[in-house]
C-alpha cells in the first residue's frame, strides 16, 4: 500500500482532487442540463472521497476508509431520490433544463 | 339537619334563577313569574323555621361546608354563620323579597323580558342571602359584589334607554370605589389576625392586648368606605337616586329594604372593631348625620315621586348610620327593619300610581287619585305616617330611638338628625297631597284610564301597610323584645338601658311635634294654598340649588370625571400613540427588508447554485486565512 503511495507522492493525489472538484463546480455552474449537473456533483462527491482515502493511507488510519464508506452509501441513496425527482419535473414540464425550474420564484 | 336547610334557603333562589334565565321564554310569563316567587317563598319559609328554633335556643348555627382558601397559617373556611342578626336580615330580606316577586308579576306583565327580570331578581336574593349568612368576609364579600351586578342588572333593565344604562354605570362604578376600601379593610384584618372568620376575628379582636390600633382605626374606615358605597352616604350617594331608573319593584327591593342595608349590617357583623375605634365611630356619627340632613333638603324639592322616596332613602340611612356611630346597634337595626316595611310600601305605592298613570312620575301631573286608587292611597298614607315619626306607627319607635341615643351623646347631631326628621314629615305629605289630593292635573286620556291596580299590586301593599303601623312593637321602649332577642350578640358591648325619664318625654314630645310640624307645613302649602311645584325653567334661587342636588353631580363630573377622561384622553392620544408607532415602526422595517430580500428569489436555479459555489469559496478562504 505504502508502495503505491511512496511511488506517486501524496501532493499528486490532493492535486487529482482538487483538479476533480473544480470539473464538478464548473459543471454545475455553466451546464444547464440538470443531469449533467448532477453528474458534476457526484464528481465533486468522489474527489472527496479519494482525497479521503488517500489520506487514510497516508496516515495509517482507517478511520477515512470508513467515512467514505458511508458518504457512498449516502451518495446511493441521494442519486436514487434526485433522479426520482428528475424523472418527475420531467414528466411535468417536459424539459430538464434548469433554466426552465422558475417555479421558486419568491 | 341544619346545613341541608341552609343550603336550601340559600340554594332554591339560585334555582329559581337558573330555571328563569334558560326556561324562562318558553315558560310563558306567568309561569316564569310563579316560578321566580316560589322560591323566594320557600327560602322564607326555611327561614321561618330557622327563626323559630334560634329564638328558642338562642345559639347560633355554624355550617362549614369546606375549607376554601389554605395558606400556611390563613386559613378561610366556605361555611354559614346563623345567628340572631343573620336570621333576623334573612326574614325580612325573603319575606319583603316575596312579597314584592308577587307585586312584580302583575307589575311587569307587559315587558317582553319579564323572565329574565325574575332571573335577575332571585339572583339578587341568592347573593343577598349570602351576603347575610356568610360566615367570614370572603363569603361576605362574594355577596356583597354578587348584589352590586344585580343591582347593575336590574337598573339598566330597560337598556333600549341609555340614561338608564348611564345610571346602571354609574351605580357599579360607585360601588366599585366603596368595594375597594371594603377589600382594603378585608386585607388589614386578614393580615392582623390571620383570619376573616367573623366569630375568631371577634375573639381575636378582644384578647389582642398589644394590638395596633392605628391599624385597627384604618381597618374600620376602609371598611366604613365600603359601606359609605353600599348604602349610599356622603360622598358615595349620588348613585342611588338615579338608580330608579330601574322598575319600581327593584327599587323597593334593592334600593330601598335591601342591599342599601347591607353597609349597615356589615357594620353591625364587625361591631367589635368598631366599639374599638371610637374615632371612626365618631366620622360614622357625622357622616351619617349630615347625610341624613342633606339627602332631606333635596327631597324636599324633587318632583319625580321616585326621586322623592329615593332622597328619603338616603336620608333614613344616615339616619341609621347615626346611630351605628353612637354604637347603638339595636337601634340601628330596628330602623332597617321598620325602614324595609314602610319605604317598600311606599315604593310600591308609587309603583302602583305610576302603573295607574301609564308610566307618569312627575307628581305635577298627578293629583286627585285619593278616589280613583283608595287601596293605594290609604296604604301609602299610613306608610307616609310611619316614616314621619306619626305616634304609634312603627317609624315613630325607631326614629325615636335614634333621636333619644343622639342626645344622650352628643346634642348638635341630635338638632341634625331632628331637622331631618321634620323635613321628612315635610316631603312625605307633599308627595302625598300633590298625588292623591285636590283635581286631576294630567292628560284627559290618563284621566280616563285611572283605575285602582290589579290584587297582586294590593295585596303585597296592605301586608307592608300593616307591619309598617304595626312593626315597632318588636321594640317597645319599655319592653323590647328585638334588644333581648339580639342581646347575646352585643352580650359584652356596653348596654344602655333607656329609663324612660321626663328627658325622654319631652324628647318624645319634641319629635311628635317637629314630625306634625312638617305635616301642617305640607298641609298648608299644597292643601289649602293649592301650590303645584314650578315648572323646571321657572325654579329660582334656594329651591333651584336643592332641586339641581346641591350640583354634587356637577362638582364629581368636573373634578373627577373630566379629570379622568382627560388623563384618558392624554394616553390614547400620546402615550397610545407612541407605542403603536413602536410596534408598527418594527412590522414595517421588518416587512421592507423582508421586500428587498425577496428580490434575490428570482426562481433561476443557476443563479442559486452560482450563489451556492460563491458562498462555499467565501468559507473556504475564510478558514484558509484565519490560519
Amino acid at each position: 500500500m505504502n508502495n503505491i503511495l511512496t511511488q506517486i507522492g501524496i501532493e499528486n493525489y490532493i492535486f487529482l482532487c482538487v483538479v476533480l472538484f473544480c470539473i464538478g463546480i464548473f459543471g454545475v455552474l455553466y451546464r444547464r442540463n440538470a443531469i449533467i449537473v448532477f453528474m458534476s456533483i457526484e464528481i465533486m462527491l468522489n474527489a472527496v472521497n479519494l482525497l479521503f482515502v488517500a489520506f487514510s493511507t497516508y496516515h495509517q488510519d482507517t478511520q477515512g476508509q470508513v467515512f467514505v464508506f458511508f458518504s457512498m452509501a449516502v451518495a446511493a441513496a441521494e442519486v436514487a431520490v434526485g433522479l426520482a425527482i428528475l424523472v418527475s419535473i420531467f414528466r411535468n414540464i417536459g424539459s430538464i433544463s434548469i433554466d426552465n425550474l422558475k417555479n421558486l420564484k419568491g | 339537619m341544619d346545613t341541608n336547610l341552609a343550603l336550601v334557603l340559600l340554594l332554591t333562589p339560585f334555582l329559581g334563577f337558573l330555571i328563569n334565565i334558560f326556561f324562562g321564554k318558553s315558560l310563558g310569563k306567568s309561569v316564569s313569574g310563579i316560578i321566580g316567587t316560589l322560591s323566594i317563598v320557600v327560602s322564607f319559609i326555611v327561614t321561618i323555621t330557622l327563626f323559630l328554633q334560634i329564638n328558642q335556643t338562642q345559639k347560633a348555627i355554624s355550617i362549614d361546608l369546606f375549607d376554601w382558601i389554605q395558606i400556611s397559617k390563613f386559613n378561610v373556611s366556605f361555611g354559614f354563620l346563623l345567628d340572631q342578626l343573620s336570621i333576623l336580615w334573612l326574614l325580612f330580606v325573603t319575606g319583603i323579597g316575596s312579597l314584592i316577586h308577587l307585586y312584580s308579576i302583575s307589575y311587569m306583565h307587559d315587558d317582553e323580558n319579564m323572565h329574565k327580570f325574575f332571573a335577575y331578581l332571585n339572583l339578587f336574593i341568592f347573593f343577598m342571602i349570602s351576603l347575610v349568612v356568610g360566615s367570614n368576609l370572603l363569603v361576605m364579600f362574594i355577596g356583597w359584589e354578587g348584589v352590586g351586578l344585580c343591582s347593575y342588572l336590574l337598573i339598566g333593565f330597560w337598556h333600549k334607554n341609555q340614561d338608564y344604562n348611564d345610571a346602571a354605570k354609574k351605580a357599579f362604578i360607585m360601588n366599585r370605589i366603596g368595594d375597594l376600601g371594603l377589600l382594603i379593610g378585608i386585607f388589614i384584618l386578614g393580615n392582623l389576625f390571620s383570619t376573616l372568620d367573623f366569630t375568631s376575628l371577634e375573639t381575636a379582636i378582644k384578647g389582642a392586648t398589644n394590638v395596633d390600633t392605628f391599624w385597627l382605626s384604618i381597618a374600620a374606615l376602609s371598611l366604613f368606605i365600603g359601606a359609605c358605597g353600599k348604602s349610599a352616604q356622603i360622598p358615595l350617594y349620588t348613585w342611588l337616586p338615579d338608580a330608579m331608573a330601574g322598575p319600581t319593584p327593584v327599587s323597593a327591593l334593592i334600593h330601598a329594604a335591601t342591599m342599601v342595608t347591607a353597609g349597615i349590617f356589615m357594620v353591625t357583623r364587625l361591631h367589635f372593631l368598631f366599639d374599638l375605634t371610637p374615632e371612626i365611630q365618631t366620622i360614622i356619627a357625622v357622616i351619617g348625620g349630615i347625610t341624613s340632613l342633606v339627602a332631606a333638603t333635596i327631597g324636599l324639592v324633587q318632583t319625580d315621586i321616585k326621586k322623592v322616596l329615593a332622597y328619603s332613602t338616603v336620608s333614613q340611612l344616615g339616619l341609621m348610620f347615626l346611630a351605628l356611630g353612637f354604637g347603638a346597634y339595636e337601634v340601628a337595626v330596628f330602623h332597617v327593619i321598620t325602614h324595609a316595611f314602610f319605604k317598600a310600601c311606599l315604593f310600591l305605592g308609587s309603583g302602583s300610581v305610576i302603573h295607574g298613570l301609564h308610566g307618569e312620575q312627575d307628581m305635577r301631573k298627578m293629583g286627585g287619585l285619593k278616589k280613583a286608587m283608595p287601596i293605594t292611597f290609604w296604604t301609602m298614607l299610613i306608610a307616609s305616617l310611619a316614616i314621619s315619626g306619626v305616634p304609634l306607627f312603627s317609624g315613630f319607635f325607631s326614629k325615636d330611638e335614634i333621636l333619644m341615643t343622639a342626645f344622650h351623646h352628643n346634642i348638635p347631631l341630635w338638632v341634625v338628625g331632628s331637622v331631618a326628621s321634620i323635613m321628612t314629615a315635610f316631603y312625605m305629605f307633599r308627595l302625598m297631597f300633590l298625588t292623591f289630593f285636590k283635581e286631576f292635573r294630567g292628560t284627559e286620556e290618563q284621566k280616563h284610564h285611572l283605575h285602582e291596580s290589579p290584587s297582586l299590586i294590593t295585596i303585597p301593599l296592605i301586608v307592608l301597610a300593616i307591619l309598617a303601623a304595626i312593626g315597632g312593637l318588636i321594640s317597645l321602649p319599655t319592653n323590647s323584645w328585638l334588644n333581648g332577642y339580639l342581646a347575646p350578640l352585643f352580650a359584652h358591648a356596653e348596654h344602655e338601658e333607656h329609663v324612660l325619664g321626663t328627658t325622654e318625654y319631652i324628647l318624645m314630645a319634641i319629635a311628635v311635634v317637629g314630625g306634625l310640624i312638617g305635616i301642617g307645613i305640607a298641609y298648608s302649602k299644597y292643601i289649602s294654598k293649592n301650590e303645584i311645584p314650578d315648572e323646571d325653567a321657572e325654579i329660582t334661587g334656594v329651591t333651584k340649588v336643592l332641586y339641581n342636588k346641591y350640583y354634587v353631580d356637577e362638582l364629581y363630573d368636573s373634578i373627577f370625571v373630566s379629570s379622568i377622561n382627560a388623563l384618558s384622553k392624554f394616553f390614547r392620544d400620546y402615550v397610545e400613540t407612541g407605542i403603536a408607532a413602536l410596534v408598527f415602526g418594527f412590522g414595517k422595517a421588518a416587512n421592507e427588508l423582508s421586500f428587498q430580500g425577496k428580490k434575490l428569489q428570482n426562481g433561476s436555479v443557476g443563479l442559486y447554485l452560482f450563489a451556492f459555489v460563491l458562498g462555499l469559496c467565501a468559507i473556504i478562504s475564510y478558514l484558509f486565512l484565519a490560519q
